[in-house]
């Protein structure tokens, strides 16, 4: 009697169809994927179970633990307007390659004085700095912040006037991204430097929580 | 050693058929490497990418008036933070009597207290919540119908308040439980001289 064979299995196996959801997830990866901005601050965020969204055009103020303040809006023609503004309140003179560079930075602090020596270094150099800022002055005496608030809605202002109809969605909304261990204080002069510019809703950044009503 | 071989068999073939027949190359080719390359991309690309953006609450500040306006306050709590993760709270007004009493940050803490408190409209906006779940009602009826609950007499009102060593992860929590416990009327005021004395004062 033959004995019964068991069939030998090829260990090979086509590895195709796995290659081919591999690179599919991998480009669509690829091509959604939006690298996160290098925030030059660190800022750990309180959670909420809040789930609106960030909206898209946002003037963001972050306030770090130490209560340090951080300004940021997006947009390079609104940015170049802003700070001409912001150079002719405090007479400091920012030339053209110092505007064009302004306009691609991304969030800062320091004073409007520093911040001209500020454009002009590289990124080793910026992070340093960023270290020992002092952020941006907001007391009542120096509110820098005040009038970068002011000339950034201007400079908003200006920029969408020709865009018609106005879509309430795409208006200019005010973010305040606190550290969750900053003092309440600082974040309370924030928003009263808001509120003296007649701003007086806001968005509070938070990660997302799960509520517990669901 | 490659020569050698072909020499061997190819001289061997020849002779048979007279042909020259091109060597037939297996189309399986090992793709592990490439495998593991596309898994690499794909597991950095997973890890590195953030779906979308981060979440906000809002929040509206009322305009500031030109003379301050003392609201009667019937149905007021009043929450006090300071630095030390808790919450001083006492219910009605201010008296000179008034006493605190202290609670945490946890389900059986505010979240307790705030809905004991506002226990009529917490039911009422569950009700009209489970309801419309049931008749499908439209999202901006039910909001609208929530935020008249919330508008009602009977709805708690929370003043809460913050000294200089509060943190503001404290008040985004006390905001985060006004929210869960559907309570819609409260303000973020100053701290009065005798209630800072009192958290300076006070004793469990």
């Amino acid at each position: 009697m033959p004995k019964v064979k068991m069939p030998k299995n090829s260990p090979v196996l086509d590895m195709t169809p796995m290659v081919d959801l591999a690179f599919l997830l991998v480009t669509f990866f690829m091509l959604t994927t939006q690298f996160r901005p290098d925030e030059p601050v660190v800022v750990d965020s309180p959670s909420s179970i809040s789930e609106k969204i960030l909206p898209d055009k946002v003037m963001l103020v972050t306030v770090d633990s130490a209560g340090r303040v951080f300004f940021n809006l997006e947009g390079k023609e609104l940015r170049k307007k802003m700070l001409d503004q912001m150079g002719a309140k405090y007479s400091v003179k920012f030339d053209e390659n110092e505007a064009n560079r302004f306009a691609i930075m991304t969030t800062f602090g320091m004073t409007v004085q520093q911040l001209k020596q500020y454009i002009t270094m590289d990124e080793m150099a910026r992070k340093i700095f960023m270290k020992e800022s002092q952020g941006i002055p907001y007391d009542s005496l120096n509110n820098q912040l005040g009038d970068w608030i002011r000339f950034g809605r201007l400079a908003d202002a200006e920029v969408s006037a020709g865009e018609i109809p106005i879509d309430k969605s795409k208006a200019l909304r005010f973010a305040i991204k606190g550290d969750a261990n900053a003092n309440y204080t600082a974040i309370k002069r924030v928003i009263e430097v808001f509120q003296e510019m007649k701003v007086n809703r806001f968005n509070l950044v938070t990660n997302l929580e799960q509520n517990p009503n669901i | 050693m490659s020569a050698i071989e072909t020499n061997d068999q190819g001289g061997g073939k020849k002779g048979k058929h007279g042909k020259v027949r091109a060597k037939k190359n297996s189309t399986n080719m090992d793709m592990t490497p490439m495998v593991d390359l596309a898994f690499l991309l794909l597991t950095f690309f997973m890890l590195t990418t953030t779906f979308g953006k981060p979440k906000t609450m809002e929040i509206n500040m009322p305009v500031k008036p030109d003379v301050e306006v003392k609201n009667e306050v019937n149905n007021a709590i009043t929450v006090l933070l300071s630095g030390d993760n808790k919450v001083y709270w006492y219910y009605g007004e201010l008296k000179p009597d008034t006493k605190l009493t202290a609670t945490d940050f946890s389900n059986n803490g505010i979240r307790k207290l705030f809905i004991e408190k506002n226990q009529k409209a917490y039911d009422e906006i569950q009700k009209i919540r489970n309801e419309g779940l049931k008749n499908k009602v439209a999202d901006t009826t039910l909001k609208r119908m929530e935020v008249d609950v919330k508008g009602k007499k009977y709805a708690l009102m929370v003043l809460v308040k913050t000294d200089d060593k509060a943190k503001y992860k404290n008040v985004i929590d006390v905001l985060d439980e006004l929210n869960i416990t559907f309570i819609g009327k409260y303000a973020l005021v100053d701290l009065a001289q005798q209630e800072y004395d009192m958290i300076k004062n006070f004793q469990p």
